[in-house]
């Protein structure tokens, strides 16, 4: 399985603009990617956890964030719903036990270290990254703090220091990277007085939930949430309780989040390609349309001046015609008249010759 | 009114003296915002990260602001050059919009000295974001140049400005391009999120939805402002820019009705592909109805009955309805339907300093729009430049 074979080119950060839109969009493979081999993951069992806040403790002081406004001793947080927040990466609930009201649920509550997450798909400063170790890491040094990572991601983890005018960040667990790398436990982990956190490479982490759900049928639903949420992620939860019911979605669905954007991330470079073709053909058509227009016109136009200058000189060479005719006539009319006339005094001349 | 202001006669209209008031205030809330963060003075939460300067002044800003691409496409490509008095205003509200809603950015982001950094720093291009921030950028600077000619004119720079107006079908093309770009990504944002918007205004379309209903919202802004324009600046106006008026009213109402068509068509599609008709009967459901009847189906028959009868008063008012409706669509897809399943006690209403920002944007582009039009040849053609197409 070799690394360029994969889906999520963008934010390995590896590949250029062209390569990351190609892979994602052009859908040319049907590769399903089941997370880096060998990278870490947590499993919760929530049917072992007991609230006592003992995890939320131990990654206020490993992460070195600001004291909680009450004790982590105080139990009192636990009578309202909570969720991560800029100055607590994980937070654990209460929910009541339909089966059995005396025993409520406990469910702890983190950044879940998505194989595909939607975060680092929706960050346009590849501020966050899956490392091939399992975490999901981000970088402030680059953060802009447009905050779509919040928007994008589909369980409501990253927060934000909405009070820190100068340099905001966004906050969410980053399951202990450095002391992974380390080799050391995430801090949770090695809170944990119940063992209900396992930490170990997934594909075993997923075999131990196996196990349990096999060995205790009576005790666990058969759901590993967080094996194909959203892709699947890397923390793992088993519950006794319906997920719906304490707090965790069921209708996420099993599509990664870089595949809801990567159809219209596909449009871009054919919008690119073929709009200024498509413009300037409708451009050319008009341009064509008003010339044949503007010669037809023409035409037209020469056609009626013609026309009209034909039938000027009919009429011109009618009136000349008529009007020859007529001064003929006028002519003749007149001739005939002195004719007359010289006619009638020849006569009338003659008569007074007789008459003397 | 306005020939007072610029010669200085009576400062203290009432106009003025509220835009004032609003520039006061917007500069205390400025610096409130800058030192102590956005925590004082917005309602954000850590469920609610993007309120009404995401959804009113980027989301709505950019869609009213689509007047200038689809105006310069109309006169440019598709060759209606009895239109060509209704560019310069439409560029011209178009560039003020975009530069308005990159200022209003400046106060939503974190850092926003860092906003360069997606393309010089290191670029995130699986990013819806990317590509809205790339191509506002790249479609600001081109509606700077567009616009450019008009204050060229005004300095007496012609050779500059014969040298811009060379440019003018390689820009149009070029903001066409970006503006089908953006329009539709700043829907497509919201396609990573189908677990938080609701299913009636959540689709695979949301793009496309975006896209169209901007190309609406850019004819129905270019007739709103010139409504607004004829009543303030009717002084400034040459015979050529009312007399093709009414032509371009009817033009551009007769285009936005038939384009609300489609789009009206589309939704419904979307509706059906999704299947999602069972929402329809829920409270999300009638307000939808309301966007889509009231706010798309109905204005789409008024501005048919506006042309038959060649009723501008009415394609007026409908102009307005339907920018109306495109706010309450970009408002339901960003706040009303997002997070739609949380308890009302974390759903997000902004605070009164949040809507005092996005005023006071506004009111700094209305003034900047007043002082361009009432120097440059913006509603009148140069007498010394006439009509060069």
């Amino acid at each position: 399985m070799s690394l360029t074979r994969r889906k999520f080119l963008g934010w390995v950060g590896a590949a250029g603009a062209g390569a990351v839109i190609g892979k994602n969009a052009s859908a040319s493979t049907t590769e399903h990617f089941k997370g880096y081999p060998n990278s870490f993951a947590v499993l919760h069992d929530i049917t072992l956890c007991v609230g006592c806040r003992s995890c939320e403790a131990a990654c206020n002081k490993v992460n070195e964030l600001p004291p909680p406004d009450r004790p982590f001793t105080d139990l009192s947080v636990l009578n309202e719903r909570r969720r991560t927040t800029a100055k607590a990466y994980t937070v654990v609930n209460r929910f009541q036990n339909r089966k059995s009201p005396q025993h409520p649920v406990f469910a702890k509550k983190q950044c879940n270290h998505c194989l595909e997450p939607a975060c680092a798909s929706a960050c346009f400063v590849r501020a966050f990254r899956k490392t091939p170790e399992g975490p999901v890491v981000y970088d402030p040094s680059v953060c802009v703090g447009c905050r779509y990572c919040m928007v994008a991601c589909p369980f409501g983890i990253p927060a934000y220091e909405y009070d820190n005018a100068f340099s905001p960040k966004v906050m969410k667990c980053t399951m202990c990277y450095p002391r992974v790398m380390k080799g050391q436990l995430p801090g949770c982990v090695e809170a944990c007085p119940r063992e209900a956190l396992t930490f170990g490479k997934r594909k075993d982490v997923l075999e131990i939930a196996r196990q349990r759900i096999h060995d205790n049928p009576g005790r666990y639903l058969n759901h590993i949430y967080g094996e194909t949420e959203m892709g699947g992620a890397s923390w793992l939860y088993i519950s006794g309780a319906p997920y719906q019911e304490i707090g965790m979605r069921e209708d996420l669905g099993v599509t990664p989040a870089p595949e809801l954007t990567s159809g219209a991330l596909s449009v871009v470079p054919m919008v690119v390609g073929l709009w200024p073709v498509l413009l300037t053909g409708i451009y050319a058509i008009t341009q064509r349309k008003e010339k044949v227009a503007a010669e037809e016109k023409a035409a037209a136009v020469a056609e009626a001046v013609e026309k009209s200058e034909s039938s000027a000189r009919q009429a011109l060479s009618d009136a000349l015609n008529k009007a020859h005719k007529e001064a003929l006539k006028e002519k003749d009319a007149a001739v005939q008249q002195a004719v007359k006339k010289a006619l009638a005094e020849a006569a009338s001349s003659k008569a007074e010759e007789a008459a003397h | 009114m306005t020939r007072n202001t610029s010669t200085n006669h009576s400062l203290l209209t009432p106009f003025n003296l509220v835009a004032g008031a609003i520039l006061i205030i917007g500069a205390g809330i400025t610096v409130l915002r800058f030192t102590r963060g956005l925590g004082a003075v917005t309602h954000l939460s850590n469920d609610n990260p993007w309120g009404i300067w995401i959804g009113f002044d980027l989301l709505c800003g950019v869609a009213l602001a689509a007047g200038g691409y689809v105006t310069s496409a109309a006169v440019y490509i598709f060759g209606m050059k009895r239109y060509h008095s209704a560019v310069r205003p439409a560029i011209l509200t178009g560039f003020l919009g975009y530069a308005m809603v990159v200022l209003a950015l400046n106060y939503d982001v974190g850092r926003p000295w860092r906003l360069p950094y997606p393309f010089v720093v290191q670029q995130g291009t699986t990013s819806l974001l990317f590509e809205v921030g790339a191509c506002v950028a790249l479609y600001l600077t081109v509606l700077f140049i567009e616009f450019s000619p008009a204050a060229l004119e005004w300095l007496g720079l012609k050779r500059a400005r014969n040298l811009v107006t060379r440019l003018t079908m390689l820009l149009t093309i070029f903001g066409v391009v970006l503006s089908t770009l953006h329009q539709s990504s700043l829907g497509a944002l919201y396609l990573i999120a189908p677990s938080k918007l609701h299913p009636l205004w959540y689709s695979p379309y949301l793009p496309v939805y975006f896209f169209v209903s901007s190309i609406v919202a850019g004819l129905s802004m270019v007739l709103f402002e010139s409504t607004l324009a004829h009543h303030y600046f009717g002084d400034r106006m040459d015979a050529a820019h009312i007399e093709e008026n009414t032509g371009v009213t009817l033009g551009f109402a007769k285009a936005a009705s038939l384009v609300l068509a489609g789009y009206f068509t589309i939704k419904v599609i979307g509706l059906a592909m999704d299947d999602n008709w069972r929402y329809l009967t829920t409270g999300y459901g009638v307000w939808f109805l309301v966007e889509l009847l009231g706010f798309v189906a109905f204005p789409c028959f008024l501005y048919a009955v506006g042309v038959r009868d060649k009723n501008i008063r009415l394609i007026r008012w409908t102009a307005v309805l339907t920018v109306v409706g495109i706010m309450l669509n970009r408002l339901n897809v960003s706040l009303i339907a997002f997070n739609w399943q949380l308890p009302s006690s974390e759903r997000y209403f902004p605070s009164w300093m949040e809507i005092m920002i996005s005023v006071f944007v506004v009111t700094i582009g209305i003034l900047i729009y007043r002082f361009i039009v009432t120097r440059m040849p913006i509603l009148y053609e140069h007498p010394d430049y006439p009509s060069s197409h």
